[in-house]
């Protein structure tokens, strides 16, 4: 018998308002069933633009929806104009999503700029089985900063870095973890590609990343977001966004 | 009764019988499988799989996808594990999930290329139409230069018909300044059927880098905007030759796949609408009857080239 799950569900704006320069926080209501591991997208329909937008799922619980999004082209910029009440047609649950019986007891959650959004949905829940996550944060300058309080606020151990030094360690969320000679079982990665990059070549021992492109359909038929890795090309939008350290090429 | 079994959708490309009169075109679908997540597969009357070459191809780089208004621009480069694996692993699991005819759609780099891909898919079991690939716009030197011109259509098309047994549907570029003439190229030629029309190319800059949105500058540009051009085509296309058409573009509603078929399509492809809900296919077939209902048709096959 066939379900519809992974049908498009309608979402019901409950807020949406401005965190930093750049990064908004949207609130949402609707059927958030189709969600089963933190590191999972959704793909929204947006009036006036024809390809869905893939936005990282920050936290969801049953009937709500939790996004963090940079405002980076016309698409999120429409979406920092809509207004509560406002329903939006949504596909939901797409995506691998973070491994998180890999964590061991200490696991080290990394965010770069957006990439610290998916963070929050999976420190809460680690925590929740009893493991003692510290996450990292990097952003350029202090004016950027989101997700700390947050994090805090469910008790998460967090560390800032900023690469201008107004806040936190001064340069790359790198620098915070080798610096601080912060000690971890696993680590978890989402953010701009240079700093995925700079993790896979600095940090001894094992991990996974969240990866961020360009994408169509975000359920893995168009292979227009198809990664080369050591176990042949892979879709981001399926078979990712999240691939453990070691099958990543880096060129 | 179910929707796959309902007599008014059923029709026929190249006495291939289909049930309903819906396939995902080519590159939209993937190789099928991975979908019956979603639905029945089975209501499809056949699925396209994804381009395939003879060898092994990695495709473009990325981004490979920009937004358009009321459409899209993909430039993906026919990636694809090649025809071994292909028959070896993807079309084997399609099989386990989908017992209608699988479209195996064929491009390639030259004839010879074209002629060995074919030799090796056309016994392939559930395999009942090749799709030749004249009309990919992402690769260079191969795909849409062979069907820009009615020559080397012509060739292409007699090559690949001597080594298969199974009907050959060749997928037209609209890149051409006439496409009447290659379409009558590749019936002359032998071709069972047509398709078309494969994307137009396009491009799309973005102002804030002030450079191409796509990694490989141009690509297909798909979805309703090009709706119009494609039963266009399709309507003089099929005034002008004996052989089916199947016609493809901008397809998304059951609306339109009427309107294909009036303007003489046997079937219809729907591709971009796909990548934006994954139950496109099957939104259209459940909403065929109540659209034919309301234009008072009996069955879809009363309605092909009536335009």
């Amino acid at each position: 018998m066939k379900t519809d799950r992974y049908k498009e569900k309608t979402f019901r704006i409950v807020s949406n308002r401005r965190l930093a320069v750049k990064t908004w926080e949207m609130v949402l209501e609707g059927d958030t069933s189709d969600l089963t591991r933190p590191g999972q997208f959704v793909n929204i329909k947006i009036e006036g633009k024809f390809l869905r937008r893939p936005i990282s799922v920050c936290d969801w619980s049953e009937g709500r929806l939790l996004l963090l999004y940079d405002v980076v082209g016309d698409g999120t910029e429409e979406m920092s104009r809509m207004e509560p009440g406002k329903r939006l047609n949504i596909l939901s649950g797409l995506g691998n999503g973070f491994n998180m019986e890999a964590s061991g007891e200490r696991p080290l959650l990394v965010g770069g700029g957006i990439g610290v959004a998916p963070l929050l949905g999976l420190a809460r829940r680690l925590r929740e089985e009893g493991k003692k996550p510290l996450a990292v944060l990097g952003f350029n300058t202090a004016d950027d900063i989101v997700m700390k309080t947050m994090l805090e606020a469910h008790g998460i151990e967090t560390i800032v870095s900023t690469a201008d030094g107004s806040e936190g360690v001064k340069g790359f969320v790198t620098d915070a973890i080798l610096g601080g000679n912060l000690a971890y079982d696993y680590f978890y990665a989402c953010g701009p590609l240079p700093m995925l990059r700079a993790l896979c070549e600095k940090l001894d021992g094992p991990g996974e990343l969240s990866l961020d492109e360009r994408m169509a359909c975000g359920f893995g038929i168009c292979m227009c977001c198809v990664l080369e890795t050591k176990s042949g090309p892979k879709g981001i939008c399926k078979a990712g966004p999240v691939f453990p350290k070691d099958e990543l090429i880096w060129k | 009764m179910e929707i796959k079994d309902c007599e008014r959708l059923r029709t026929s490309v190249c006495g291939v019988e289909l049930r309903t009169p819906l396939i995902p075109a080519s590159g939209c679908f993937g190789f099928g499988y991975g979908m019956e997540a979603y639905y029945d597969l089975d209501i499809l009357g056949a699925i396209a799989i994804k381009g395939t070459t003879l060898h092994p191809r990695l495709g473009n780089p990325l981004p490979r996808v920009a937004e358009c208004y009321s459409g899209m621009i993909n430039s993906v480069g026919l990636q694809n594990p090649g025809i071994h694996k292909v028959i070896s692993e993807e079309i084997p699991k399609l099989r386990k999930v989908f017992h209608n005819p699988i479209v195996a759609n064929i491009s390639g780099f030259s004839i010879d290329e074209y002629v060995e891909t074919c030799r090796l898919v056309s016994p392939v079991e559930q395999v009942e139409i090749i799709e030749l690939n004249v009309s990919c716009p992402n690769v260079h030197g191969g795909g849409m230069s062979f069907g820009t011109c009615p020559e080397s259509v012509a060739e292409v098309v007699k090559e690949v018909k001597k080594v298969i047994d199974k009907p050959l549907v060749v997928k037209l570029t609209p890149n051409v300044t006439d496409i009447v003439s290659i379409a009558r190229a590749a019936e002359d030629a032998g071709a069972d059927g047509l398709c078309l029309i494969n994307t137009l190319l396009g491009m799309r800059v973005n102002l804030r880098t002030r450079r191409p949105v796509i990694a490989n500058t141009m690509g297909g540009f798909s979805g309703p905007a090009v709706f119009p051009v494609a039963v266009r085509m399709v309507y003089q296309v099929s005034n002008a030759v004996k052989i089916p058409v199947i016609g493809c573009g901008g397809v998304s509603t059951a609306d339109d796949v009427i309107e294909m078929m009036m303007a003489g399509a046997s079937a219809v492809e729907v591709g971009t609408a796909n990548l934006i809900d994954p139950y496109a296919c099957k939104d259209i077939i459940d909403a065929l009857p109540a659209a034919m209902d309301k234009y008072k048709i009996e069955k879809l096959t009363d309605i092909i080239g009536t335009v």
